[in-house]
């Protein structure tokens, strides 16, 4: 509960701040307006010399890539500030700051910074999803509509668990800016569905960093090509992937000797 | 005796002099600097194959479903053109448009103008001696993509000949259109989404997303009228593709003609740009 409590507030105090610079909103509109653009003008030219990419049509393949703008909208609102933030505290030493709160210190530093104009990429994913649902030969059926959001919700948080491991290594390496560009260059992988890739990628983009739980089995869902052994596959991985997150980020903090020392 | 005048100024010889020793004493310092970040530039370079790397998989993939190849390009074809990709965008990358943003609201412009000498040569300079540390660190890379994509190609001297200035054609052209959009700047703040217009425009007309041929015959016609694909297509193609000598030449002389007129503008424009400048900070 009061884990809750403390997100929530963060929450709010984080949009009270947002909302004094409103014309970023219309800013973040046209940056969306143009990556959502760019994205369909890349689908239009695969799609007008082939009608299927590795067993995936036109509208599957758009409710891929909403599902990886959308979650990329997420990524930047939420988790890339907190790691931001987090990789910044530990070189300046100001980390001491959250360590000496009453709560839990992985709780607060994940929970510390939200974006809230780059909601707007998550808006226009969910149109871009909408739109490729829509266009589906085979409407969604009960089990995958109540397992999609399941999956998508576990993959996010293979995603953070990935940052937090990432972030956590600047307690032994201090220059860790570029692996902002580095995520942000492997990410893009999710625009695709994964099995596209050739083996070596496939399994990098699975289990090293998480993409194609987090993109492709939500979007596995929505196109009826879900199997249980995947779900169960993306609950073990998940919660294996928390608990060693969870217990590097506490071996991490051993490490830290704050500003002063 | 008269007063001597503020600064007499150099004799035209000692004044390219001077601009030689700076650009030397640039780009050695880059290269020293860089050099000690080599975990990060490699972490860098392997975000940015990522992009590559998808394009050539979705590429190939859809030759192979079409019975070999994709208007004419096969999938070792493929793999040849965005392998040199990963260098040219490499040689591609220059001062960002950000960048002018950020000096212009920390106030570092006006350390920048008080030096005698224009503030382009720096920025050219400093990257321009990155990009032998970047070409160091991206051979290995190249054999490795090499090894797993199997590329095919055939290359003549002359192509190779040509390769090796048209990157540095690329780089300056690259450098003299960011550096244009960088100006926006000084007339508004809020300039992320005029970039990212501008980059769109160019990842899809450049050659940088796919071979342009590719590309609709209107989207190629429209190409034409612009700088973006003597900055990616052409270098690459003129060492992967069947260019003609007249071609490849002439591919060259189109480089020079681009950064001609990016530089005249942006020179023109900095003009202009400077007097609306008043210092913030310190």
């Amino acid at each position: 509960m009061g884990a809750l409590r403390v997100t929530w507030l963060y929450f709010r105090v984080g949009v009270l701040n947002e909302f004094q610079y409103r014309a970023n909103f219309y800013v973040q509109v046209l940056q969306s307006a143009v990556a959502v653009g760019t994205a369909l003008a890349v689908l239009a030219l695969v799609y007008s010399h082939t009608d299927d990419l590795n067993g995936w049509g036109k509208s599957e393949l758009l409710v891929v890539m909403g599902i990886q703008i959308l979650l990329g909208g997420a990524i930047r609102m939420s988790i890339q500030p907190n790691m931001e933030r987090l990789m910044e505290d530990v070189r300046d030493g100001r980390l001491d700051f959250a360590l000496t709160k009453p709560v839990d210190s992985q709780l607060l530093v994940s929970a510390r910074e939200v974006r809230i104009w780059r909601a707007v990429d998550v808006v226009s994913g969910a149109i871009v999803a909408g739109t490729g649902v829509a266009g589906l030969e085979q409407s969604v059926g009960l089990r995958d509509a109540l397992l999609f959001p399941g999956m998508l919700a576990v993959g996010a948080l293979m995603i953070y668990c990935f940052w937090l491991v990432l972030a956590t290594w600047s307690f032994w390496v201090v220059r860790m800016h570029t692996t902002i560009e580095l995520f942000e260059g492997i990410y893009q992988t999710g625009r695709w569905p994964v099995t596209i890739y050739p083996g070596w990628l496939r399994y990098s983009v699975t289990f090293l960093v998480p993409i194609a739980f987090a993109v492709t089995v939500p979007a596995e869902a929505l196109t009826s090509r879900l199997e249980w052994s995947t779900v169960v596959l993306a609950l073990a991985f998940g919660a294996a992937l928390f608990a060693f997150t969870r217990w590097f980020w506490r071996f991490g903090l051993r490490r830290y000797s704050g500003a002063s020392a | 005796m008269s007063a001597p005048a503020a600064s007499p100024a150099l004799p035209e010889i000692g004044r390219v002099r001077a601009i030689v020793d700076f650009y030397g004493a640039t780009m050695r310092m880059a290269v020293q600097e860089q050099l000690q970040y080599r975990v990060q530039n490699y972490l860098y370079m392997l975000g940015m194959i990522a992009e590559p790397v998808i394009y050539l998989v979705v590429w190939s993939t859809i030759a192979e479903e079409r019975g070999g190849s994709v208007a004419g390009i096969t999938a070792g074809e493929f793999a040849a053109y965005y392998i040199v990709w990963t260098l040219v965008r490499n040689m591609n990358i220059v001062f960002t448009p950000y960048g002018w943003e950020w000096r212009i609201r920390e106030g570092d412009f006006s350390a920048q103008l008080l030096r005698p000498i224009h503030p382009l040569h720096y920025d050219v300079a400093y990257f321009a001696g990155w990009k032998f540390v970047v070409i160091l660190l991206w051979l290995p890379v190249a054999f490795v993509l090499s090894l797993v994509f199997e590329p095919t190609f055939t290359t003549g001297w002359l192509d190779v000949a040509v390769f090796a200035v048209a990157v540095w054609g690329a780089y300056l052209i690259r450098t003299m259109f960011l550096e244009l959009l960088g100006m926006i700047s000084f007339w508004t703040t809020r300039v992320s989404a005029i970039f990212e217009l501008a980059i769109a425009a160019e990842l899809l007309l450049s050659g940088r997303l796919v071979p342009l041929e590719l590309m609709p015959g209107w989207a190629e016609t429209v190409a034409a009228f612009l700088p973006f694909q003597w900055t990616f297509y052409f270098p690459i193609q003129a060492l992967v593709g069947d260019l003609s000598t007249g071609e490849l030449l002439g591919g060259l002389a189109m480089q020079l003609l681009w950064i001609v007129v990016l530089t005249s503008v942006l020179l023109g424009v900095f003009r202009v740009a400077v007097k609306r400048y008043s210092a913030v900070g310190n």
